[in-house]
This record gives C-alpha cells, structure tokens and sequence, in this order.
C-alpha cells in the first residue's frame, strides 16, 4: 500500500541533478576564480541568486517560460516536440538552476585555495592549461569537489516549493518524496506521511554522517583535522 | 546595545497591548480557494457597514480543516466540502451550526480549444497534453472532477494527461499561464474578473455526473464567542451576500 516511488525519483533527480551540475560546475568555478572579465561579478551574482530568492520566484518564472506559450516553450515544443513544463527533465533543469551555487561555491572556493605556486611551477615545467587542472588543480581540491556534489545531491532532495510549483504532482514523473509527504499530510494518511519522513531523515542523517566520516578520515589524513 | 534591547522590548509590549484590547475588532477567516474572488467581494461589503479587521486566508479545506484540528486561530472556516465542518462538529471543535452556504459547480476551461463544442469530449482531443486537476487526494473539486471523468468512462484515457494542482486555484493557475492545455476548475473562479481577463472559453460539467459540490462556513470554537465573528456569519446568510455568491456561480443547497 505505501508506494516507493516517490523516493526513487526523489533518488533520480538528485543523481541527475548532480552529475549535470558537476559538469556545468567545474569549469564555470574555474572561469569564475581565474577569469580576469569583469563580467564575472556580474555572473557570480546572478548564479548565487537562489540563495537569496524564495523558491516561489524560481518556480513561478520557470513556469512561464516552460509554459507552451512562452517564446522559449513554443520554440522547444514546435522543434523538439518537447514540454518542460510538469516533466521530469523540466524537474531537472529546475534542480539546477535552484542548486547551482551549491556547487559552485564551494569548487570556486577550491580552486581559490590550491597554492599559487604549485599553478605556476606546473605551468613551468611546460604542462598545459588542461593538464595543470586535470593533474593539478583537482587532486589538490578533492575535498571541494565533494562538498560541492554532497550539497547539490542534499539540497536537491530537499527541494520542495520550486517542485510543487512546476512539477503538477505527477505519480513517477514529477512527485517526488517532499511534494508526496505534502499531500499524505493534506489527505490525512498520517501514518504514510509518517513513514515517509522518517525513512527521509533516517536516510538524510546517514548521508551526512557518511560525509562527515569521510571528511574527517579519508580525505584529511593528517592528525590535526578531527 | 541595552537601549535597543529596551526599546524592542517596549516596542513588544505595547503591541501585544494592542492586540488584546484590538481582538474584537478582528476575524481571520480560513477559506477554501474557490471563494477566493466571492469572498474578497463579501468582505469588502461588509466592511462597508461593519467596524473592525477582517483578515482572509485561503488554501485547500483539506489543510485548512488540518489547521484548525490542530489549533489555527481561525475565526470561522468556509469549507468547499461540507463534511470537514461536519468533522470539527464531531471534534467539539466548532461554536456554531454548520451553514451550508452554497453548491459549487466545475467547468472545462481551456484557453487553447473552445470546450463547449464538445463538452466534456474535448479532454480527449489528440491537441491536448496536459490535463490540469486539483489532488483528488484533498481537494474537493479535484474528488469531483476525478468523479466526473469516471461517469464519463474516459478518465483511464486521460489518466496519463493528467498534472494535479495543490489546489484549485493553482489548478487555475496552470491553465491560464497556458503551462496545462486545459483543465477542470470551479465555476467561481472561472467568472472571477481575474480568470475571464485572461481570454479562456469554459463548459460547465451537468451536475448529475459527480457528488455535489456542498459547501459549509462555521464558527470554529476559536471563533466562538467573538461578536465581529458572529455578525459575518449573519451577513453570509443575508441576500447581499448570497446576491454575491449567486454572480459567482453558487446555487442554494
């Protein structure tokens, strides 16, 4: 009788959401730490934005411009045959956006932190651009690359207001665990929302234990880090 | 640093007074969505010959009922499905009779194809791919679309089509920002100024295809004894406000 679906795309979303802004991320952060444009003020603002914004102003733009009668819904359905608007992969392009400074302040900050000379003796010694961050740069910030990807993945899970707002509560599709909680409660099936909530903060609790675990012993060997 | 703290705490103190000696003057309603339009209109009348605050709140009854189960402060619920007053009733949880204020109806409203050609038969049309109804899970006018697309053996044909609102003014919502193609909403909001500004043609569902939409206000026991509270329940049942509610597509019990 208790479905599990809505945690498996609940567990979908966050994954896809993750591996799409891990992509979007590292280099955007590289960009945005060694760009000398002072345009990327202007784009370091506007990337942080949903930090500051309530859900309801993503999610209500998104609509819009998801809507088939937005320039940018007409032009994807008419070319495409494809509506973002109560799908999954609208669902992901929301996820994104709303999560994108989570992973991007933390791997801008790692980039920041890798010391100037280890850059430069690589550059030095006639590496290129590519193989100074592949070999380089990454491996002296694994820590911030795995924060970053931890954070999208928490934060997309928790995500609620921006889902209710364009998903349309689809079964598979678009009601994820947060949105299918909303509705046990508004149904008054208590003892399915409470089912629900308590394997999500049993599962959210173990995720962040496992991150701290990780961080206190693999990643930071030394014996000044705990 | 003290003097801020001094200050706030005076700040605090003196409107919390004045909220005490101000609590007569003030209602918080809790009502359903689809009076979002009607009410506002029988609010601002009253107000007309009424002292006092009257503060509106709206969301689906299902949570709205959750919320006064579990204490809100809400002077009086309006309620889109009669049995949550009726559930309070047996909770103790009400200080006055159930007013059955009116029947509430749905329509078919699309901004895209004009639904009164084929009636409830347009929901099938291969032009359409999104079908927006309020949870059926909580929202009484989702139950009573749900119902009318089952009298009409097509809701396993739309079924896939189908994208829930939270309630029905978000259903709303989704067909008039076009996001759904068409959708079933509540006739009161499909005559709301704010709906008809937006261009969309509707088809009133025949009533003997689903339950009927029997709505209910009641005095919660919040609400009880406040006379500001008291005086809206007499204005509701009086002809201005039914006047109103009739323009809104109600019908009498």
């Amino acid at each position: 009788m208790l479905d599990f679906e809505p945690f498996y795309l609940t567990l979908k979303l966050a994954f896809a959401t993750t591996a799409v802004l891990f992509i979007v991320g590292v280099p955007l952060s590289y960009w945005l730490a060694f760009s000398q444009s002072r345009f990327k003020v202007i784009l370091h603002a506007f990337i942080s934005l949903p930090l500051v914004l309530p859900p309801t102003v993503l999610g209500f733009y998104l609509l819009l411009a998801f809507s088939p009668e937005s320039i940018i819904g007409r032009f994807l359905e008419s070319l495409f045959d494809v509506r973002l608007v109560f799908s999954f992969t609208g669902l992901v392009i929301a996820s994104v956006i709303y999560s994108l400074p989570f992973m991007i302040q933390p791997i801008h900050s790692g980039f920041l932190s890798v010391p100037k000379n280890l850059i430069e003796a690589s550059y030095t010694l006639g590496k290129s651009k590519i193989t100074t961050i592949a070999r380089v740069l990454l491996p002296n910030m694994r820590n911030s690359l795995f924060t970053g990807c931890i954070l999208s993945f928490a934060h997309t899970i928790g995500e609620f207001g921006v889902v209710l707002m364009v998903g349309g509560n689809i079964p598979g599709e678009t009601r994820v665990i947060s949105v299918a909680i909303y509705g046990e409660v508004e149904a008054m099936n208590y003892h399915n929302a409470n089912v629900y909530a308590a394997i999500l903060l049993g599962f959210s609790f173990l995720v962040l234990v496992l991150v701290y675990a990780l961080n206190h012993n693999i990643f930071n060997p030394s014996p000044g880090s705990t | 640093m003290r003097k801020m703290c001094i200050l706030l705490l005076t700040v605090f103190i003196f409107s919390n007074l004045s909220a005490q000696t101000g609590q007569e003057k003030k209602i918080v309603i809790a009502a359903a969505s689809d009076l979002k339009f009607a009410l506002d209109s029988i609010v601002a009348v009253f107000k007309n010959s009424h002292e006092g605050m009257v503060d509106v709140i709206y969301g689906s009854s299902g949570k709205l009922f959750e919320q006064i189960s579990n204490g809100a402060p809400f002077h009086l619920y309006f309620s889109a499905d009669i049995n949550y007053p009726k559930l309070l009733k047996e909770k103790g949880l009400v200080s006055s009779e159930i007013y059955p204020y009116g029947v509430g109806r749905i329509v078919i409203w699309s901004k895209k194809i004009d639904p009164q050609k084929d009636g409830i038969q347009t929901l099938l049309s291969p032009s359409i791919k999104k079908i927006a109804i309020a949870n059926p899970a909580h929202a009484p006018y989702g139950k009573r679309a749900e119902e009318s697309m089952n009298y009409y053996n097509i809701l396993s044909s739309v079924r896939e089509k189908l994208v829930l609102g939270e309630n029905i003014s978000q259903t709303a919502q989704f067909v008039t920002t076009g996001a759904a193609d068409i959708g079933i909403v509540a006739l009161s909001l499909a005559l709301s100024p704010n709906m008809k500004k937006e261009g969309g043609k509707y088809f009133i569902i025949p009533e003997n295809s689903h339950n009927p939409l029997e709505q209910g206000a009641v005095i919660t026991r919040f609400g009880g004894g406040n006379r500001l509270a008291e005086e809206f329940m007499n204005f509701i049942k009086g002809t201005t406000a039914n006047d109103i509610l009739t323009f809104y597509g109600f019908t009498r019990p």
